[in-house]
């Protein structure tokens, strides 16, 4: 191994993967240098190890509450083999940690991870390769404990391999270092309880609500009456006599306030009297699903078309089954409203908030202060759980241009009725499918999705202050990924599935945990249901009947989830049902995005036939998300996916006006409470030589479903729209007497 | 105008500077005594993620005015609670069960839980998740939760 003279000669020594430690200087130099490397093709852009040994991860995925900052150095440690508390994590900070994505669609494992394990699995080689040198020892002489090398009774620490310098080292994704063998990992596969645990349940722990820096001033929003109101006057006279008032911030129709204290803030924006137009933009709520239908369709992306589905439909004698569902819109509902600081100093701009994609708000803050992405930089602190894009990013902005305005640090809080009101929202979603049947086998199964478009090459959800504002802001739209899981898992032999895409949507959207997929795989776990029904076949086995016979890992989640269940083998609904409250169980199957993790859910309901009241009893999962990386992390986002989809499907739905959402806060936009969460019960398949998949999200996929097939085996009435309100439930009742 | 406040906190007299006696007591804590423990959440007294303890008694600090509380009213944050090396049984449940997710309710919930294991000794956990009704969970932590209090009551 050659010690280089710097680090630029290393990289002018050619493209090659060049197994070296650069002399360029300790890492706190080559930051101070604003050197530090971010490309996703180098060891140094993930990690650097200390002359003292410590290792420090960065990584461009974020820790939201799901126990990654736990999960991905327990992937490293193992690795590295280092104790897990000799790494320490550096997240989502524009200026230090690579650009690995968006934390979204569970793929901070998958994708983050994996890229973190091939950077310690390169470090690690050059390590040993090292070590051998100094110590005069075969590279298979070595034994690795708590990142000290050993050969016999001569040892050397990575402290002292590394020496202070950084790694000067290439990294290709496509083509992982070999690491470790599975059968050798010590902490991947063990529940290592998570880091920041203690903190959180003693108060010590640092959320962006809780972070300040010196000088800080604290404003508040005032946002529209209206969606697309404009700002007529401000009565600045009427917030006189609120103390340490330092400042209103008119900018077109974007209004704050900034004061000295949080509580001073909050009073100026609550008494601060404004005039605003009138203005009704949003669809009758009441004929939210006719206006979905109507919408202007831009494009018809067809994502699956296999064989040829008008023929077969059109054969005589085969049985047509249709059905239409439609899923509500949704808030994110993070329990702390989002909450963000900003300064500018010396031109620059530096951005403190808990947004999923840091990379992507540097551009767009630059872009809305008209500056380079230079002039820029955003640092994640964790915050509330988000689940998706709420709104931190908006708050993000706010705190920009209030700072902007009184040229001093300032925090913006959002309050409840911000948060409830203006996150962007999962945009409703309207589906039909259809299917031919043919004697007992169904031959054609047909299905169009009316969701929003996709701006093409942006997940840019625009900032309202920017908007309010008049400031450059785009008018992208970004639900998300949303066609996903619109095709489906079943081998009909004609299949055609469209997602027509629509020209608008009623509200800002966005894409709030498990986007599309959940919404998709309710459309298609249910009809396949009714499929079952109608062929007065048991439900899994029918699934069983059309899965492909060579995806064997489906196939087994499957049968493991109704072994898990003991899955009660006959047709729905269930007969001679006596008494108010009857039961029900249902089953739903999803294989993620068709690629990925696998998971089979059986639900077990009691519906009150009086009152329409659906309580979910029992819950139960089988999921095979390959390895495992840390058993009780999963089972913990498990539960969250499982209750949070259950009370999305039973009771949520934003409330509006022509004019704006009206559900502003927990009593208009309930979500499930203790005394109705289910016992939950899992089978977590283990994988640990494949490799590991996304977990958490997929699981919420078969929630809706699974519950509505439930309600159907109990009641022989099929739910059709979520959420699955009482009144909904004995109407379709009554409709089906 | 600028005032004076006495108060108790965690055991300690305290003495703040404060514009508003109508100001929360979630406020004078967090922003005035930099006890982070408490956190907003809606300010309505809904979510439950601001709860400390006056005189042994859950109370919703967004929505308890500073003017209605005395100098002798015994006030507990979750920090005084316990601390990282003397734990409350009820915190030290909670790590145990793992149950947070991202931990913005959490002191809600274990404040809450703290004042209802006081004098309900040995709950049932039906018990627990009605005790805890009203305090919201957007994670989806709840049946942790319960296993946690559970397990600090001893059941």
């Amino acid at each position: 191994m050659t010690i280089h003279a710097s680090r630029r000669d290393v990289l002018k020594g050619g493209g090659a993967l060049v197994v070296s430690f650069s002399l360029a200087g300790a890492v706190g130099e080559t930051l101070a240098q604003g050197a530090k490397p971010l490309a996703l093709t180098e060891v140094d852009s993930f990690l650097a190890i200390d002359a003292g040994g410590v290792v420090t991860l960065y990584s461009g995925k974020v820790d939201l509450g799901t126990g990654v900052a736990t999960a991905l150095p327990q992937m490293v440690a193992d690795e590295l083999d280092v104790p897990l508390n000799r790494v320490k994590l550096v997240q989502g900070d524009t200026a230090l940690t690579p650009d690995q994505g968006s934390t979204w669609g569970s793929l901070s494992i998958q994708i983050g991870g994996m890229q973190l394990r091939n950077a310690a699995a390169t470090a690690k080689a050059a390590l040993l390769e090292e070590a051998a040198k100094r110590l005069g020892a075969k590279q298979d002489e070595l034994k690795v404990v708590d990142g000290v090398v050993s050969a016999g009774n001569k040892r050397v620490s990575y402290g002292e391999l590394v020496g202070g310098k950084s790694f000067a080292l290439k990294l290709d994704h496509t083509k992982p270092a070999a690491g470790k063998d599975p059968k050798d990992y010590k902490l991947v596969g063990k529940p290592v309880p998570r880091v920041d645990i203690p903190d959180k349940v003693t108060g010590r722990f640092t959320y962006m609500q809780d972070f300040s820096v010196p000088g800080m001033l604290h404003g508040r929003v005032v946002r529209p009456p209206a969606i697309g109101a404009t700002l007529e006057s401000v009565d600045e006279a009427s917030i006189k006599d609120v103390a340490g008032v330092v400042k209103v911030v008119r900018e077109g129709n974007f209004l704050g306030v900034v004061a000295e204290s949080e509580w001073g803030a909050i009073k100026a924006a609550e008494k601060l009297k404004a005039s605003w137009s009138k203005s009704q933009t949003l669809p009758d709520a009441a004929k939210l699903w006719d206006e979905v239908r109507a919408s202007k369709v831009v494009k018809d992306e067809v994502t699956s078309n296999v064989g040829n589905t008008a023929e077969a439909m059109g054969q005589a004698g085969v049985k047509m089954l249709k059905a239409t569902y439609d899923f509500a819109i949704h808030t994110h509902g993070s329990i702390g409203p989002s909450c963000a600081v900003a300064e500018f100093k010396d031109g620059k701009l530096t951005s403190w908030s808990s947004s999923q994609a840091t990379h992507n708000l540097r551009k767009q803050l630059a872009t809305m202060f008209g500056m380079g992405a230079d002039g820029v930089r955003c640092i994640y602190i964790e915050g509330s759980g988000c689940y998706g894009r709420n709104g931190h990013e908006d708050a993000a902005a706010d705190a920009a241009l209030l700072a902007k305005a009184v040229e001093r640090p300032v925090r913006v809080q959002w309050s409840r009725a911000d948060e409830h009101g203006w996150d962007p929202k999962g945009p409703p979603t309207l589906v039909d499918i259809r299917a031919a049947v043919d004697g007992d086998v169904v031959t054609a199964w047909e299905s169009e999705f009316f969701i929003p478009q996709q701006t093409a090459g942006s997940f840019n959800v625009p900032l309202i202050a920017a908007t309010l504002a008049g400031m450059p802001a785009g008018d992208d739209i970004a639900p998300g990924n949303i066609f996903q899981n619109s095709a489906i898992p079943y081998k009909f032999a004609n299949v055609k599935t469209v997602c027509r895409r629509l020209a608008t949507t009623p509200f800002r959207p966005s894409w709030i945990r498990t986007p599309g997929r959940m919404q998709n795989t309710y459309a298609n776990e249910c009809f396949i249901d009714e499929l079952a029904a109608a062929a007065n076949a048991d439900p899994v086995e029918f699934r069983l009947k059309y899965l492909d016979p060579n995806d064997k890992r489906g196939i087994e989640v499957l049968n493991r989830a109704a072994a898990l269940a003991k899955w009660d083998k006959r047709p729905s609904p269930k007969r001679d049902q006596r008494g108010d409250v009857v039961t029900g169980r249902g089953v739903a199957y999803c294989k993620y995005e068709l690629a990925r993790t696998y998971i089979a859910a059986v639900a077990e309901v009691e519906v009150k036939r009086s009152t329409g009241d659906i309580r979910v009893t029992k819950f139960y999962l089988a999921h095979d998300c390959g390895q495992i990386v840390n058993p009780d992390g999963l089972r913990n986002q498990l539960d969250g996916n499982v209750i949070q989809t259950i009370s999305r499907t039973l009771i949520e739905e934003l409330k509006y006006d022509r004019s704006a959402v009206t559900s502003l806060d927990w009593e208009s936009y309930p979500i499930l409470r203790f005394p109705q969460i289910p016992e939950l019960v899992y089978d977590l398949i283990d994988r640990p030589s494949e490799r590991p998949w996304g977990a958490g999200e997929p699981a919420a996929a078969v929630v809706p479903s699974a519950i509505s097939n439930a309600v159907f085996d109990a009641i022989g009435v099929r739910l059709r729209s979520v959420p699955f309100r009482p009144d909904k439930v004995t109407a379709a009742m009554k409709g089906a007497a | 105008m600028a005032q004076r406040k006495s108060l108790n906190v965690n055991g300690k007299a305290v003495r703040i500077t404060i514009d508003d006696p109508a100001m929360p007591l979630l406020y004078a804590l967090r922003d005035n005594l930099a006890l982070h423990g408490p956190r907003f959440g809606c300010g309505l007294a809904q979510c439950g993620a601001c709860t400390v303890h006056v005189d042994g008694k859950a109370v919703r600090s967004c929505v308890t005015p500073l003017s209605s509380l005395t100098a002798q009213q015994k006030v507990v944050t979750l920090e005084g609670l316990g601390t990282p090396q003397r734990l409350h049984p009820v915190q030290r449940a909670f790590i145990e069960e793992q149950a947070v997710q991202c931990g913005y309710c959490i002191n809600g919930m274990i404040m809450e839980s703290a004042a209802f294991l006081a004098k309900t000794k040995k709950p049932t956990e039906a018990q627990v998740k009605d005790a805890l009704a009203n305090n919201l969970c957007r994670c989806g932590t709840h049946a942790r939760v319960v296993k946690a209090v559970m397990r600090a009551a001893g059941a």
